[in-house]
Parts: C-alpha cells; sequence; structure tokens
C-alpha cells in the first residue's frame, strides 16, 4: 500500500481535467504542491514517448528522489499519471485499466465535453475505491 | 409476473458494464433522427457553408468518442501511432462499426503527399436523402466528415476532412468520397518515425 500517491488526468490539451491524492499518508499542503509539480514536469517526457509504442501503459517514466512516475495512455491521448512511491507494477497497471474504463464511461455520456473537467462526485469516490485496493 | 426477466438496473451509469450491447440499430429510426438534425441545424443557418460545418462538428463529438471505445473494446488497448495504422483502423473497424460494412476503398492522393481518400458507393447517411438543385454541392456526407475528423484529431493527426460527391459514368448516382488532408506536423512526425 503506497503511503504516498497523486493521481492527475491530463487531457489531450495538457489540462488537468482530475486530481486526487490517493495514498493513505496524511495530507500535507508544501508536499501536494510538490506533487503537481513534478508530475507535470513529466510531461514533456511521456509526449515523447507515446508516439514510439503502440503500448497503453507505459511503466515508469520519471524519478524524483524515492518517488517514480508511471503514465498510462488512452488513444485520445489523454494521460493518466501516478506519481508514488511502490514498487507493485501489476497492481498499478490494473488500476490505470479500470480507470481508464470509468474515464470511457464518463466520455460517452453526450453532455460531457472532451477535455472538461470531471466533476462527478460518484467518479471520485470510485477512483478513491480502486486506488485503495489496487495501490 | 411483473419483474421477472428485468434487466439489472445499475444505480449509476458508472457502474454498468462496458459491453457489446445489441449490435444493431432500426435504419429507419436513425434516418428519421438524421433528417430531423438536418433540418434542424437547416433552420439555424443562413448558408450552406455554415450548415456543413455545422453537420461536422456533430460528427466530431462522435468520432472523439468512437476513437476511444473502439481502441478499449476491439483493439485491445492498443494505441495507432502510424499514418497508415489509423487510416486503416477508420477504413475497417470503424465503417464496420459504425455502418455494418468495411468502406469501399482507401486511397492515397496521387498529386499531394498529404491526401488521402476513402470512397464509400452509397453512403448509410446519404441514403434516404434528396439533395434539392439550388443547394449546389451539398453534402449529408459532412457528418460522416466530421466524424472522421474527430477520430484523426482525438488520435493526434489533426487534419482537413471533407465529403464529396464523385460522378461515375455509367451510374445515376454519384460515390460518395472522404478526402483526408493531413496538417503539416503530422507529416513531420511521420518522416522522424522513419
Amino acid at each position: 500500500m503506497a503511503s504516498t500517491a497523486c493521481f492527475v488526468i491530463v487531457s489531450k490539451n495538457d489540462i488537468p481535467i482530475y486530481e486526487a491524492e490517493v495514498g493513505t499518508a496524511p495530507r500535507k499542503e508544501e508536499v501536494a504542491y510538490q506533487h503537481q509539480f513534478i508530475l507535470h514536469a513529466a510531461l514533456d517526457i511521456v509526449q515523447d514517448l507515446a508516439w514510439t509504442t503502440s503500448a497503453m501503459f507505459l511503466k515508469s517514466v520519471d524519478r524524483f528522489n524515492d518517488l517514480v512516475v508511471s503514465v498510462y495512455v488512452t488513444a485520445g491521448h489523454t494521460r493518466l499519471m501516478l506519481l508514488h512511491d511502490s514498487r507493485n507494477e501489476d497492481g498499478i497497471k490494473s488500476f490505470f485499466q479500470e480507470v481508464h474504463e470509468l474515464y470511457i464511461k464518463t466520455l460517452l455520456n453526450p453532455l460531457y465535453l472532451p477535455g472538461s473537467r470531471i466533476t462527478s462526485s460518484y467518479f471520485d469516490t470510485k477512483v478513491r475505491a480502486l486506488a485503495r485496493k489496487y495501490l | 409476473m411483473i419483474g421477472v426477466g428485468k434487466p439489472k438496473q445499475y444505480g449509476n451509469v458508472l457502474d454498468k458494464p462496458l459491453s457489446r450491447g445489441r449490435q444493431e440499430v432500426s435504419l429507419s429510426a436513425f434516418a428519421f433522427l438524421f433528417s430531423e438534425l438536418v433540418q434542424y441545424n437547416q433552420t439555424q443557418v443562413d448558408n450552406i457553408a455554415e450548415l456543413e460545418r455545422r453537420l461536422e462538428d456533430a460528427g466530431y463529438a462522435v468520432g472523439a468518442r468512437v476513437l476511444e471505445l473502439l481502441c478499449h473494446r476491439d483493439k485491445g488497448n492498443r494505441r495507432e501511432t502510424r499514418l497508415l495504422g489509423i487510416l486503416s483502423f477508420i477504413h475497417s473497424t470503424v465503417w464496420k462499426v459504425l455502418f455494418g460494412k468495411v468502406a469501399d476503398s482507401l486511397e492515397k492522393g496521387t498529386e499531394h503527399e498529404d491526401e488521402y481518400m476513402i470512397s464509400e458507393k452509397e453512403l448509410l447517411v446519404n441514403r434516404f436523402i434528396s439533395v434539392p438543385k439550388d443547394m449546389g454541392a451539398f453534402n449529408c456526407g459532412a457528418f460522416v466528415a466530421g466524424i472522421v475528423r474527430g477520430v484523426l484529431d482525438g488520435a493526434g493527426f489533426p487534419a482537413v476532412v471533407t465529403a464529396h460527391f464523385v460522378p461515375i459514368e455509367g451510374q445515376q448516382r454519384p460515390r460518395t468520397t472522404i478526402l483526408i488532408k493531413f496538417a503539416e506536423e503530422v507529416l513531420r512526425r511521420e518522416a522522424r518515425l522513419g
């Protein structure tokens, strides 16, 4: 179970559409900003890496001290990014796949504008439950 | 007894499984819906170019969703990174799911490097539509062009997509061609990827 884990969904236009701190450690303000910064800095690497492979799960793309950034890119170039300190790759892959399915179901809503923020509280509840289960 | 055999009701749409569902939808229902869509847009605009743009925008929203859904369902979570890959994805998978058959042909343009054409003898959306003479070259296939543009744009291949009628000698109704013109950056990236 990861003690720090910051999960962000970034749309094709590099705008974060969903963010959540899903680790078990108590939330600290300074550290939260640092997590966001690390994830945004990793976006460049993801962009280059995404065109070299046709797989969706890109494993770990960047490191910062002992924190690792893992990324999963969907067909529409929406990036699911996770900043964590665990080494459980299978758990992370399953987590990404489940959140991907949730994202597709959200996208299929004709009233949802692709690239806009996901505000559904039920979506938030489900993501946190999945994080508890897999991470 | 009432309620026996009722399908399971889900509390929230996020709980419903992403199953294939029923593969077929009534053609007449779709034709009605599409004709209403065109008529509604006709009342909102003054000229043909604006009407085509609105139909294209409607198709764009469909294309963006179709890309994500089909890559997940039919392609086992593999993305398309190459030009030919995404074109054959549209030509076979997307066409098969939307219209029940693969597109008639996929050709590369002879004059320009960045042009490709998908041809169809009779587009499904045009089957019950007749265009009056005073509307000139208007083609309701703009909706399908929008779908293709949505798929390409979502996958990272920005392009200008238009639908044209191509008269064929010996046949009464003209063929429809979807013309895809890719942006500069797509060709540059393709060249870089080798």
